[in-house]
């Protein structure tokens, strides 16, 4: 009986491909077996490790061709996107790739069709294998060894989805041809001594090293490279999906940086929450920074800051809300009427000005353009809030036992809340650091009343203001 | 200043790094180590070896030698009046943190860039001397690329040439006007002739190459630029047309936009807010238009508003293809491939399978379902045999059925 019988009979054929990935033996026995008219649905594909043998019955001789027997053909676009799809780990390939040649005998076009499911399944098994390799040439990650001869040698351990190992190590070779390194996979193992290439059984991760000390300068890169006003988590998980991670020392950052980078956002809409390491360490640094500051968006506006003045020592610290149309020209606070006033009260009071350190809540002027005119606009609270930063790091070194607020925005601008001035005035807030703070009214309020509003507002000013004059004797005592 | 260690340098040198967008490391000439005595290999696409959780990649040891500046250009974190943390590298640290992280197989190579110290020219020959420890000293074949001064000697450049695979002179700002007021130390004419020669060098380095097989190569990888986006009022068709007039002018292989991102410590006279990202996006849609898909710059400068600038809610092709309904739809079975190309929503990938498929059937809607990732966006502007849009490229209200829903546009742009 001849093989041709065999055929016509109907007899199944089981071919056992030795190497998952090899192409060349898959081409040979297809080639014969379309030679030899077997329909696909009669050839059974195994590789080492596949389960069942379906065909176990199967007359596993195959036949052999006539020498006459006519050539077979197939399309140069098909043989390449075979030769990839062969790695892939769909245990179905080889059956695909043979129903394609197989159509390929009478429909000699058939692969340029994207519409048939045959092509359209290769495609995306070259698809797969495609970006797989892709991706092991980019995160394979060597870890450095001293061997025992003194050399060293860099061993990656690396999980590829497809059989794509062997493909790849000419990629490796011809990249690092003077290294010695190991490339270790669940799937088997290649090892490059400089002149020659090893392959070896399967591996375990335990196999290779934990850790490089280039690690640590590689994630500080990592993480220092990234500009975090820009987050887009999503583009980077659709090119390095999450299942890469784990075999990538740098992915273990990824969570903090981006939990970090949210937080750095919001640091610049509420500066107050800036990390205490980050203070400027002298008033003059301060002077410096806030005419750089944009925390906020008065800094946009035309103006120019106006740093707080006076001794470092001060025991009195005295805080406005904000510069006004004279200070922004003159670069000082309270030099313009609200200044002149509160100049008065204070002496009337006894306090000295130049001994105390004068500041406002807010650095910069805010004001809306009214023809030539400047008019001034009250800081919200976020801006009063955002300013804080810098109050709080000018307090922190002036160090003063008392805090004068003139006005709400100014108590917030030292308590970060709004209280009432009602409830507050005429006693002292202990503060946190020892110090206390006194509230009154800004001068600015004063200015805008007249007649008996004015009489009893002075008054209370005044009184204030004596009150704060009687404690610091006190506290200096 | 204390003593640093290359940890902290590293951290601060590439950090500083981080407002460059270039970082591609492709298009050179094929390399491999194969017969030397260093290692790399360069094998045209790039590879990007991680991504940042900007959703940028990292192909390249980005850093700058060093980020203390003599200029003080406003837009720039490391500009001299900034008080940023300083540091600075040796061409020797440079070059050993290359191949360091080269072995492990973490990058590409190499993207220098630097502050200017001294001079021009001092800072120039540190940039030349890292490249050279390179490749003379360790025979290193993998990518460089170098961040030139336009104010350098030309010998310099020259001598960066012949060491990189890629050189880039950032033009910074889009109007001579924004050059002006925010880079006061520097000169758009300079900046151009710098350019100019760099384009000289590359070419003449190629006709050598022809006649002598052993002519130096000169930045194989050509010459790309920076603009900065949003940091003035240039709006995207001045933008747009600027790149062109580059493409044409020096033949750049790549003009990249960063859109001006908010720095620790900015200067006064920036914008408070940064552009919105996908600003930035449109941009590169449309400079892909003009490489990819023929479409000239007063094409896409067609597609911009009233104010200049390309809508942000729906990308550029579909804008054009909003305003020259005329055109549409095309009939998939007989338009040309440049009419194709024309159809919003079908990619280069999609036209040419498009071709090949129509030699063999006469194609149903079905089938171009098949072969582009969303009919949905398509529809409108195509005829097939079982399909015909009658009235829909008529619709009022077109844009709003194609445009993506807001609350998609505010993700991405956040
Ligand atoms: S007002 Fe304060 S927070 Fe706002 S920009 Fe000026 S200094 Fe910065």
């Amino acid at each position: 009986m001849t093989t041709m019988q065999n055929v016509r009979l109907g007899a199944y054929y089981a071919v056992h491909i030795p190497r998952p990935d090899d192409f060349a033996f898959w081409r040979e026995r297809a080639r014969m077996l379309v030679q030899c008219d077997v329909p696909p649905d009669r050839v059974a594909w195994t590789e080492p490790g596949s389960s069942g043998d379906l065909f176990a019955g199967g007359d596993t001789r195959l036949p052999v061709p006539d020498r006459d027997a006519r050539p077979i053909r197939a399309s140069k676009r098909f043989l390449s996107l075979a030769r990839n799809a062969v790695l892939h780990s769909d245990s179905e390939r080889f059956a695909l790739l043979y129903r394609l040649v197989w159509r390929q005998q009478t429909q000699p076009r058939i692969t340029e069709d994207k519409t048939d499911p045959d092509v359209r399944k290769l495609e995306e098994l070259d698809k797969n294998v495609r970006r797989d390799s892709h991706k092991m040439h980019a995160f394979v990650r060597f870890r450095q060894v001293k061997e025992q001869d003194g050399e060293e040698h860099y061993v990656a351990w690396f999980e590829p989805d497809h059989h794509i190992l062997r493909a790849n190590a000419g990629f490796f070779k011809r990249r690092f041809a003077n290294m010695r390194w190991s490339i270790l996979t669940p799937r088997g193992t290649l090892h490059w001594d400089g002149s020659t290439m090893r392959e070896g059984p399967p591996a375990q991760k335990g196999d290779a090293p934990q850790g490089d000390p280039a690690e640590d300068l590689w994630k500080t890169y990592y993480a220092s490279i990234f500009n975090p006003a820009r987050l887009k988590v999503g583009a980077m998980l659709s090119e390095m999906p999450k299942k890469y991670w784990k075999n990538l020392p740098e992915a273990s950052l990824i969570p903090d940086l981006i939990a970090g980078a949210q937080s750095r956002e919001a640091m610049m809409v509420a500066a107050g929450e800036r990390a205490a390491s980050d203070r400027p360490e002298t008033l003059e640094a301060i002077d410096r920074a806030i005419h750089q500051c944009r925390q906020c968006p008065i800094g946009g506006l035309d103006n120019q800051a106006v740093m707080g003045e006076g001794p470092a020592g001060a025991a009195l610290m005295i805080v406005g809300e904000q510069p006004g149309d004279q200070e922004d020209r003159a670069g000082r606070p309270f030099v313009g009427p609200a200044g002149q006033l509160l100049d008065r009260y204070i002496e009337q009071a006894g306090i000295e000005r130049r001994s105390a350190y004068v500041t406002n809540a807010v650095k910069h002027f805010k004001f809306v353009q009214r023809g030539k005119r400047r008019l001034h606009q009250s800081p919200t609270a976020k801006e009063i809030d955002t300013c804080r930063w810098w109050l709080e790091s000018e307090r922190a070194l002036v160090q003063p036992k008392i805090v004068l607020a003139l006005g709400a925005s100014a108590a917030r601008g030292i308590l970060g809340k709004t209280v009432s001035m009602a409830k507050v005035r005429g006693a002292p807030i202990p503060l946190e650091d020892g110090s206390e703070l006194w509230v009154t009214a800004h001068p600015a309020y004063l200015l805008r009343l007249d007649g008996a509003a004015h009489e009893e507002q002075a008054a209370l000013f005044a009184r204030d203001l004596a009150a704060v004059k009687k404690r610091l004797a006190g506290l200096e005592a | 200043m204390p003593h640093q260690t290359i940890l902290q340098k590293l951290e601060i040198l590439a950090d500083a790094a981080k407002y460059d967008a270039s970082c591609a490391s492709s298009g050179t000439a094929k390399k491999n180590s194969l017969g030397g005595k260093g290692m790399g290999s360069t094998e045209g696409m790039g590879i990007c070896h991680a991504y940042a959780p900007d959703g940028r990649c990292i192909s390249l040891l980005k850093v700058l030698l060093t980020n203390h500046c003599i200029f003080d250009c406003h837009y720039c974190i490391n500009r001299k009046s900034s008080n940023v943390r300083r540091a600075r590298f040796t061409p020797q640290e440079v070059a050993d943190l290359t191949l360091s992280f080269y072995k492990r197989n973490y990058i590409e190579g190499l993207f220098l860039s630097s502050g200017i110290i001294k001079s021009s020219n001092h800072t120039m020959e540190q940039m030349v001397e890292t490249a050279r420890i390179l490749r003379e000293e360790h025979d290193f074949r993998g990518y460089i690329h170098l961040k030139t001064i336009p104010e350098a000697d030309p010998e310099l450049i020259r001598q960066a040439g012949l060491y990189a695979d890629r050189l880039s002179i950032n033009v910074e700002l889009p109007t001579d006007a924004g050059l002006t007021r925010l880079a006061p130390d520097k000169d758009a004419r300079q900046i151009e002739g710098a350019m100019g020669g760099t384009k000289m060098a590359i070419v003449e380095a190629k006709d050598a190459k022809k006649r002598f097989k052993h002519a130096p190569r000169f930045a194989p990888a050509g010459q790309s630029t920076q603009m900065i986006v949003g940091a003035d009022a240039a709006s995207d068709a001045d933008i747009v047309g600027k790149a062109s007039r580059l493409y044409d002018n020096f033949r750049l292989r790549r003009v990249y936009y960063s859109a001006f991102s908010p720095i620790p410590d900015a200067s006064a006279v920036l914008p408070l807010k940064r552009p919105p990202l996908i600003r930035e996006h449109r941009l590169y849609q449309s400079d892909w238009l003009m490489r990819f898909y023929g479409y000239q710059p007063g094409e896409i400068m067609q597609a911009t508003g009233a104010d200049g600038n390309l809508p942000l809610d729906i990308d550029p092709k579909l804008a054009w293809a909003l305003k020259f309904r005329e055109q549409f739809p095309v009939d998939v079975q007989r338009a040309s491939k440049e009419q194709l190309l024309r159809v919003p929503g079908l990619g280069v990938k999609a036209v040419s399978r498009i071709l090949i498929a129509r030699r063999h059937r006469t194609l149903r809607l079905d089938d171009i379902a098949k072969l582009t990732v969303s009919l949905g966006k398509i529809r409108p502007f195509i005829v097939t045999c079982d399909w015909r849009p009658t009235l829909l490229t008529d619709r009022a209200d077109l844009r709003r059925l194609l445009a993506p829903k807001q609350e998609q546009l505010e993700l991405f742009a956040a």
